[in-house]
């Protein structure tokens, strides 16, 4: 059996029906034959891709929801103003930086606060803050002493590159990109190139790279994402009309984050929702 | 007891060549003296083979096709010296220098560690090749024999115990005298007038009669040509300066040149460092500016302090850069990136004439990673990350922060990261600890004290934490128009970030100064406040300063 051709003589190019066993060997000895198609292997032999390493984010509601953050993956946070998005950002930082790991912020608009990272637990000597503006870039090439050409950079421009710079260094086990404040028009207007390069840079090393914005940027890049919203704040904006205004310790203590998830390719999970609550503690 | 002896022939060339390499090859003269009387001070072999000798002066010279001339240079010389003591330290501790182009070294007992006699002669001289010099070894029973050996015998020679006068009878007289002393040209002048030519002639004369005639100095030459001398090494502790220099002929002006000239010297220096097993965290260059440029001080946010250059006056003429590294490090590559970062980030601003490097040799880092413990970045990849890093945003926009000891907003300052260090090295001020602040109004109820964060690795949760409501902070604080009602904020308006309407809710103000006793001293009234946005209500921190009475919007709740 195993003797018959491939390919008839009579009709060139149809395949001919052999026993399935004998079929595929002998279809693999004539593709591995053929010098393009000599990569060609039967897909029982892939390999698997290992399933990343999930880290703890430091919450313990979203590490069951999602599993913890996975390693070598883009890990998307994404919500609006006073959603809680910079508390689960602190928690993760937190966390890591008590796994002494260390871990870089990329704040695109300066928008961090020393004083709550502290009570959130951030360790500071473990955590590389770049705090992005609006600054001149230099160019030319050669360049005569005192004679430098520049052109403004924008805060994002900036962010992109420093992000560049940092996951090519390698040995960060938290990279976060900080677009909370950016404008929507130009958080999109950032390529989808730049969220690839950044996703090949991470795979296959132990670092998480988090971007926390206000929309999904990173659009199928990101390995998870996550969309977090104020549950007691949308509860209050129900309320207005009832005229029933809350005390302080009503409202921010023990504001209630609900966060989402709205896609992991990591796992085939149903999407889910979970409630945590903070307390204010802020410098 | 075997000594061993390294001459560097030519040395003033030598010295140039360090910086030159590209010289070897074509005849060269170096010249001595101010324009226009300069003579030949010294010469290569292949300038002597052209009819250059010292002493000819440079009209003479110049009628010799292809002959490269150059000024000698003291502060070169002093650097090959340097390297060369270097050299031999690398070896032996036991280290004498016989003159800025010849050491001699104790190499008792180090048979056990480096070989037998010929293969330490080897080493040495490929050690001094490293470092950028041509030199002649000699391995002998005492250091007088050695030097001879070594200023008489190009390469590498072993003279073996006993055979001292054999081997060196066939130099010549010349080898005994070191420096051109009138002294020493009146023995010379007597032993060519005796036609003694040879160390073996002079061997060979009587001992009563050559001591009647040219007393003990007469008898001291001849035991030093039949290898008979004994006398004790004089040690020398050289300080641990590791310097190099290069003088151009002509000014340089793009940067790109003179990186290339500062990988040689960086090159040169790291050479050095191994050699002595050591390594530098700390790396000074000091560029002399061409004339007619007047210096001014400056710092720069990471520890170093410069020297701008700006035309007009010819007082001083330097320029200086202090790169200061977290971690010992010894490769040449990350530092010239470093120094290239470094001066592309603050240029010389004139053109430079010389360049002078100097590193601060400490022991090298000696550290091993556990198994278990979470990788970090590499201090050589981490330290040109963050040079690049600080060329895009700026130098004192990159780091890590530490808390101060204050209740002002913006409390912290930014400083150098470094991951690398022990944990318990620096001290974090509590946030909420009391020093220079006035507390007048009632505190917050939820603002508890915030405890100190946990140095100790943490498996899965966040322990003794909990989740805390961030802040987000508008730098710089946003200005806006703020309409009271009650006593209390009714309505806002702030149309940069398009907040604009009535505040649902409203809570404060929680009041706090301090600094009083300064000219920057602050007073202000915190609000938390609550707007209608377009996502939702939006929860901001208003601020209004008591001493000018303006508001501004401080960040966002998050």
């Amino acid at each position: 059996m195993s003797s018959l051709p491939l390919v008839s003589a009579a009709a060139p190019g149809r395949f001919v029906a052999v026993a399935a066993p004998a079929w595929s060997t002998l279809v693999f000895q004539r593709f591995s034959a053929m010098p393009k198609l000599a990569g060609v292997m039967p897909a029982s032999r892939l390999e698997v891709r290992p399933a990343p390493q999930m880290v703890p984010s430091g919450i313990r509601e979203i590490d069951t929801l999602t599993g913890g953050l996975p390693r070598g993956c883009l890990t998307e946070v994404c919500g609006p103003a006073s959603s809680g998005r910079t508390s689960v950002l602190l928690a993760a930082l937190a966390a890591a930086t008590q796994r002494q790991e260390v871990c870089a912020l990329v704040d695109v608009s300066d928008a961090f606060n020393p004083h709550s990272a502290a009570a959130a637990g951030v360790n500071f000597e473990r955590m590389l803050w770049v705090r992005c503006g609006m600054g001149w870039q230099k160019s030319g090439s050669p360049q005569r002493h005192g004679v430098t050409e520049k052109k403004i950079e924008k805060p994002v421009e900036q962010a992109l590159r420093v992000t560049d710079l940092l996951l090519q260094s390698g040995g960060f086990g938290l990279v976060i990109i900080d677009l909370g404040d950016t404008p929507l028009k130009m958080a999109r207007r950032i390529p989808l190139t730049s969220w690839f390069r950044f996703q090949r840079a991470v795979e296959h090393t132990p670092t998480v790279l988090f971007v926390l914005s206000q929309v999904p940027c990173a659009q199928t890049c990101a390995s998870l994402l996550l969309k977090v919203s104020g549950k007691k704040l949308s509860a209050l904006s129900c309320q207005r009309s009832a005229e029933t205004s809350p005390t302080h310790a009503q409202l921010l203590n023990g504001l209630q984050v609900q966060g989402e998830l709205l896609r992991s390719r990591l796992e085939r999970k149903p999407a889910g929702s979970v409630t945590f609550a903070t307390k204010v503690r802020t410098g | 007891m075997p000594f061993a002896c390294i001459f560097v022939p030519d040395f003033p060339v030598e010295a140039l060549l360090r910086a030159e390499p590209e010289l070897r090859s074509p005849p060269l003269a170096v010249l001595e003296g101010k324009a226009p009387l300069q003579t030949v001070f010294a010469v290569n072999e292949n300038a002597r083979h052209a009819g250059v000798s010292p002493g000819m002066t440079k009209l003479q010279i110049e009628t010799c096709a292809g002959l490269v001339l150059r000024v000698r240079s003291l502060s070169q010389e002093a650097a090959a010296h340097a390297a060369l003591l270097d050299c031999a330290q690398s070896f032996s501790p036991r280290v004498e220098t016989a003159g800025c182009d010849t050491i001699v070294l104790d190499i008792a007992g180090l048979q056990p560690l480096f070989g037998p006699l010929p293969k330490i002669a080897r080493a040495l001289a490929r050690r001094a090749t490293d470092l950028g010099l041509k030199t002649n070894v000699a391995v002998a029973g005492n250091p007088d024999t050695a030097a001879l050996a070594a200023r008489g015998f190009s390469g590498v020679t072993v003279i073996p115990e006993g055979k001292e006068a054999e081997q060196l009878g066939s130099l010549p007289v010349e080898v005994l005298f070191g420096n051109p002393a009138e002294e020493s040209a009146q023995l010379l002048e007597t032993f060519q007038r005796w036609g003694i030519r040879k160390l073996r002639d002079l061997a060979a004369l009587p001992d009563v009669a050559l001591s009647e005639r040219l007393g003990q100095a007469g008898i001291h030459l001849q035991k030093r040509a039949r290898g008979y001398t004994s006398r004790t090494l004089v040690p020398f502790e050289p300080a641990l300066i590791f310097e190099e220099v290069i003088e151009l002929e002509y000014p340089l002006v793009l940067l790109e040149p003179l990186a290339f000239l500062l990988g040689r010297l960086l090159e040169r220096l790291c050479a050095r460092l191994e050699a002595r097993a050591l390594a530098t965290q700390e790396l000074r260059l000091c560029l002399e500016l061409e004339n007619g440029w007047q210096t001014e001080d400056f710092s720069s946010n990471n520890g170093g302090t410069g020297v701008l250059a700006r035309p007009g006056r010819a007082q001083a003429r330097l320029f200086q850069r202090t790169l200061r590294l977290p971690v010992p490090l010894l490769d040449s590559k990350t530092f010239l990136k470093l120094l290239q970062l470094d001066l592309k980030a603050h240029p010389p601003g004139a053109p430079i004439v010389k360049i002078h490097l100097a590193a601060e040799p400490v022991r090298p880092r000696a550290a091993q990673n556990g198994l278990f413990l979470p990788p970090s970045p590499e201090p050589e990849k981490l330290e040109l990350t963050l040079g690049r890093i600080a060329g895009i945003v700026g130098e004192d926009k990159v780091g890590s922060l530490e808390l101060l000891d204050t209740h002002r907003p913006e409390g912290f300052r930014m400083q150098r990261f470094a991951p690398g260090e022990p944990l318990a090295s620096r001290k974090y001020p509590s946030p909420q600890r009391p020093r220079d602040t006035e507390e007048i109004n009632h505190p917050r109820a939820t603002d508890s004290a915030v405890p100190e964060p946990a140095l100790s690795a943490a498996e899965g949760c966040l322990c003794g934490y909990d989740l805390v409501t961030a802040l987000r902070i508008f730098r710089p604080p946003i200005g806006v128009v703020v309409t009271m009602r009650d006593g209390k904020p009714a309505r806002i308006n702030c149309p940069k970030k398009e907040i604009q309407g009535e505040i649902l809710w409203a809570a404060g103000p929680w009041r706090s100064s301090g600094d009083w006793w300064e000219q920057k001293g602050w007073a202000r009234d915190e609000w938390d406040v609550a707007v209608q946005g377009e996502t939702g209500i939006a929860l901001y921190r208003l601020v209004r300063d008591r001493l000018d009475g303006r508001w501004f919007l401080e960040g966002t709740y998050d």
